[in-house]
């Protein structure tokens, strides 16, 4: 390891982006070009080591002496309640687990994923679209398409994978809603809404072990291959983790396509949101468990690492004016799903809850338009996805 | 070219299944299969482009 450079490592605060700044922030374009690698220090005061670089991230994100696991000491939780839960606190949550104890999981779940099975949910995907758009449609000429479609649409999908009966759905889809509006819902509002919906799961689950029907749970049931309290888990990750994320690229994919309208009905703009709009920035926390090289900066075991994907999808290195929103572009290769072993299982399910969206939306309601100017859209941040809080639209 | 795939690194993102469809496929388990090992002129860009969206580098390609 004698190669490493001795520079001392540029140090910069915590949190990394101030209200009403652009995203991504244009010091991340400064960290990259500087060191790639910059210190910073989380309000509990744990070192952690920001990597802007798309090289580095993926690297970071495949390289064995770095876990993903917050047992370890130094792990980066980013706040009490914006962390990763342990695996005693929410068993199942294993994307917090690294390989092996994490691939049982993993396996269990991607025949639930593939390419294959994402295709035959359409139908019920468009079905569901549909209906979000007629209920907008039906209550007048004006619509917040954060509360009234982006939320719902992948609280819905969701619930018809999990086997969540149709009469259940709109307790569902409520608390799910109630769980990320951070500004109309207060911390007790936030804390019931998420044991009511552990509470529901926990039942589904006892219900589907009595009666199996044709659904994830049951499914998995059917493996053996997780305890009941494992798949309650394992649900609850499920839906936390593709529904804000989801609802924001839909959000803010539409006001992308609003201002570039020759984009519209181009499915190719579905990649180019996701890179785009790196709505996941802060999401993929690790941990170094032995001392690691990274951009040619030594990091010791112990010292927390966040890989930036916004960063990393707006290196000019990896992109040709990565700041242009360009659907034809041929580089793909963007990380906004992460990378190795932890990379997004929904991916594919939400390329097309994506594009089903924009393709239904544009259609029945061509005349669509925001109700406000661009730059009075309340911006969403906290402090993990990037989103809108509303999207206040007309027709 | 010549494709070989790992199944025991993979982890079934289907990235490969949706670059190119005619070479790649998810077994019922979801993980990768190969559809054939030798693919054509017109589906090397393709698979290219496969091996470099693998997030677990299941994917080989040997220009032989």
């Amino acid at each position: 390891m004698d190669k490493m450079t001795s520079t001392e490592p540029r140090v910069v605060g915590f949190p990394l982006r101030t209200p009403g700044e652009p995203f991504p922030p244009p010091r991340y374009e400064e960290y990259r070009r500087d060191t790639g690698l910059v210190l910073s220090y989380l309000p509990n005061g744990n070192k952690v080591w920001l990597v802007t670089r798309h090289e580095d991230v993926r690297a970071v994100l495949t390289n064995r002496k770095i876990s993903s696991n917050p047992d370890h000491r130094g792990f980066p939780n980013i706040s009490d309640t914006m962390g990763v839960p342990r695996q005693e606190q929410i068993p199942g949550w294993f994307v917090g687990l690294d390989s092996p104890e994490h691939d049982r999981f993993r396996k269990a779940l991607i025949p639930e994923f593939t390419v294959r099975r994402v295709r035959e949910m359409r139908p019920a995907i468009e079905r569901t679209v549909e209906e979000r758009i007629d209920a907008m449609l039906a209550a007048g000429n004006s619509a917040d398409l954060v509360a009234d479609f982006a939320l719902p649409v992948p609280s819905l999908v969701i619930s018809t994978l999990l086997g969540v009966p149709p009469v259940d759905r709109d307790f569902f889809e409520s608390r799910t809603r109630t769980l990320v509006a951070i500004r109309s819902s207060t911390d007790q509002q936030r804390d019931t809404a998420t044991k009511e919906l552990l509470r529901y799961i926990n039942r589904l689950v006892a219900i589907k072990e009595k009666w199996p029907g044709d659904d994830l749970i049951s499914r998995l049931l059917a493996t053996g291959t997780l305890h009941s309290q494992e798949l309650s888990g394992v649900l609850m990750l499920l839906l936390i983790a593709g529904h804000e994320t989801t609802a924001n690229n839909i959000a803010l994919g539409v006001v992308t396509l609003l201002l570039n309208p020759e984009w519209i009905g181009d499915d190719r703009a579905v990649e180019e949101t996701l890179r785009f709009h790196s709505v996941a920035d802060l999401v993929s926390l690790r941990v170094a468990v032995e001392d690691v090289e990274i951009s040619g900066q030594l990091v010791r075991a112990g010292e927390g690492i966040i890989p930036l994907v916004a960063a990393a999808n707006h290196d000019t290195d990896a992109f040709e004016c990565p700041h242009r929103f360009d659907p034809a572009r041929t580089e793909r290769h963007h990380v906004a799903f992460g990378y190795g072993v932890h990379q997004c299982l929904g991916q594919n399910l939400v390329r097309v809850e994506m594009e089903i969206a924009y393709r239904k939306l544009f259609e029945r309601i061509p005349d669509l338009q925001l109700a406000v100017p661009v730059e009075e859209l309340p911006l969403k941040y906290d402090g993990v996805l990037c989103g809108l809080h509303e999207l206040p639209v007309r027709w | 070219m010549r494709i070989t795939v790992d199944s025991h690194r993979c982890v079934g993102a289907g990235q490969c299944v949706l670059s190119a469809p005619e070479v790649f496929d998810q077994d019922e388990d979801g993980l990768v299969t190969v559809l054939t090992h030798r693919p054509g002129a017109e589906e090397q860009q393709a698979v290219r482009r496969a091996d470099t969206l693998c997030p677990s580098r299941a994917i080989t390609v040997h220009e032989d």
